[in-house]
């Protein structure tokens, strides 16, 4: 239960520093956040009392003694993608500040027009 | 006067998400799929780890879009980082101790980086994370040396060829008039090296164009640093 | 063996939640960058204890080391501070 309590605490404070903060890296940083919630609330709830991980390493184990496999397989992809989006999200921000010399999102707006 | 209505928001957000935790009880079996996959993993496929079947064999059409995905990110990278002033130079070197011992480590990073991708059937372990190990080991070296320097041509070359090498396969399970990506070499015994038919050999490519994509990507963000 | 980790898992869990807290409040984008990379490197642990070893390797290759130094590059040519 206490895994279900720490990953919605991080998707909150990450959600709080994307609506709230005015700095571009601040809200990158936010998003990665909510990342690391989300995969750890996936994780949590494919995990089965007193179970051992998925790997059939002794021929002793069978599979009525394992985790869920499936939450895993999900995670790996999603932390992939979560890292090449940080990555080309990071890009802009530095070709934004090459123009607009600022990175507060209420200035960037001004400067239009 | 924004704070206080975020902060309403999240608390209502946050209540109604405790609430249905509750009704997921924590450490039950609720599994269906789940319980399929891991009594015919070994049968089916001929790996032990039941994540890289999945990953590969089971839902490996997933894992292709993964890898385009990671290409058209370095890609666009690369084009919007695009400089024509040409390369920038590094400043200094780092100490003589820091030299030392990334020259000493840098092979054994690389060597752990390729064990963990073509023992991805066997181990926890497979494509992705060799090539995270392989890219930061490559990071050291660009950080202790002032004249480290990669070869663009070879790393594009690699990617090319690890790519291609992907969907030959799937497509060479097409052409024997199976589904795309079967598994159309000899299964072996489990919990050798060369088990599991083409899974190693899919992994071992991955992992091949995920350490060239990345080393891609901090070449091209290192250089442009002042 | 047991105790120990009845005392270990949210004693984690309260080190994660005040590094995450700390990574958002601070003002100086480097400590910030620093912040989240120790709520990545718990997390790995964390994954570790709910029995998926190959999802705490992937975490602890990309989370702590790739996610960190672009974060360090993008920093060091725009602002460090936030005004």
């Amino acid at each position: 239960m206490i895994y279900y309590i720490t990953s919605i605490a991080l998707i909150l404070i990450g959600m709080y520093a994307v609506l709230v903060k005015k700095n571009l890296i601040k809200m990158i940083i936010g998003l990665s956040l909510v990342d690391g919630g989300l995969h750890l609330l996936f994780i949590a709830i494919g995990y089965v009392d007193n179970k051992t991980a998925p790997i059939f390493s002794k021929e002793s184990l069978t599979a009525a003694d394992m985790v869920d496999p499936i939450p895993q397989a999900l995670v790996l992809t999603a932390i992939v993608i979560g890292l090449a989006v940080t990555a080309v999200a990071l890009a802009i921000i530095i070709r934004l500040y090459d123009h607009h010399k600022t990175l507060n999102v209420n200035k960037i707006r001004e400067l239009k027009w | 006067m924004r704070k206080i209505i975020t902060f309403l928001f999240l608390a209502i957000l946050g209540y109604y998400m405790v609430n249905l935790m509750n009704q997921i009880p924590f450490g039950e079996d609720r599994m269906n799929v789940g319980r399929y996959y891991l009594e015919n993993t070994v049968s089916e496929t001929g790996s032990v780890n039941t994540v890289t079947s999945i990953v590969v064999s089971y839902r490996g059409f997933d894992t292709l879009g993964e890898v385009t995905v990671l290409f058209l990110a370095a890609t666009g990278l690369g084009a919007i980082l695009f400089d024509k002033r040409g390369k920038k130079r590094r400043k200094q070197h780092a100490s003589s101790l820091v030299r030392t011992t990334s020259k000493l480590l840098y092979p054994l990073i690389v060597l752990l980086g390729a064990y963990v991708f073509v023992h991805g059937h066997l181990t926890p372990g497979g494509g992705f994370q060799g090539g995270a190990i392989i890219a930061t080991g490559v990071l050291m070296m660009y950080m202790s040396y002032r004249k480290f320097e990669t070869n663009h041509k070879a790393l594009t070359i690699i990617e090319s060829v690890a790519g291609l090498t992907f969907i030959t396969l799937g497509m060479t399970g097409l052409i024997l008039g199976q589904t795309f990506l079967e598994n159309f070499l000899p299964l072996g015994t489990p919990n050798t090296l060369l088990s599991a038919g083409i899974i190693p050999i899919i992994y071992s490519a991955v992992g091949f164009k995920v350490g060239a994509e990345l080393t891609g990507v901090l070449d091209t963000l290192l250089k442009t640093i002042r | 063996m047991s105790d120990a980790l009845v005392i270990l898992i949210p004693l984690l869990a309260v080190v994660l939640v005040a590094a995450a807290i700390y990574a958002v409040r601070q003002k100086d984008l480097l400590l910030a960058v620093i912040g989240t990379s120790i709520v990545s490197l718990i997390l790995s642990v964390l994954f570790f204890m709910l029995q998926a070893p190959d999802v705490a390797l992937t975490e602890a290759a990309i989370g702590v080391a790739l996610t960190t130094i672009i974060f360090i590059i993008t920093i060091k040519k725009t602002t460090r501070y936030e005004e």
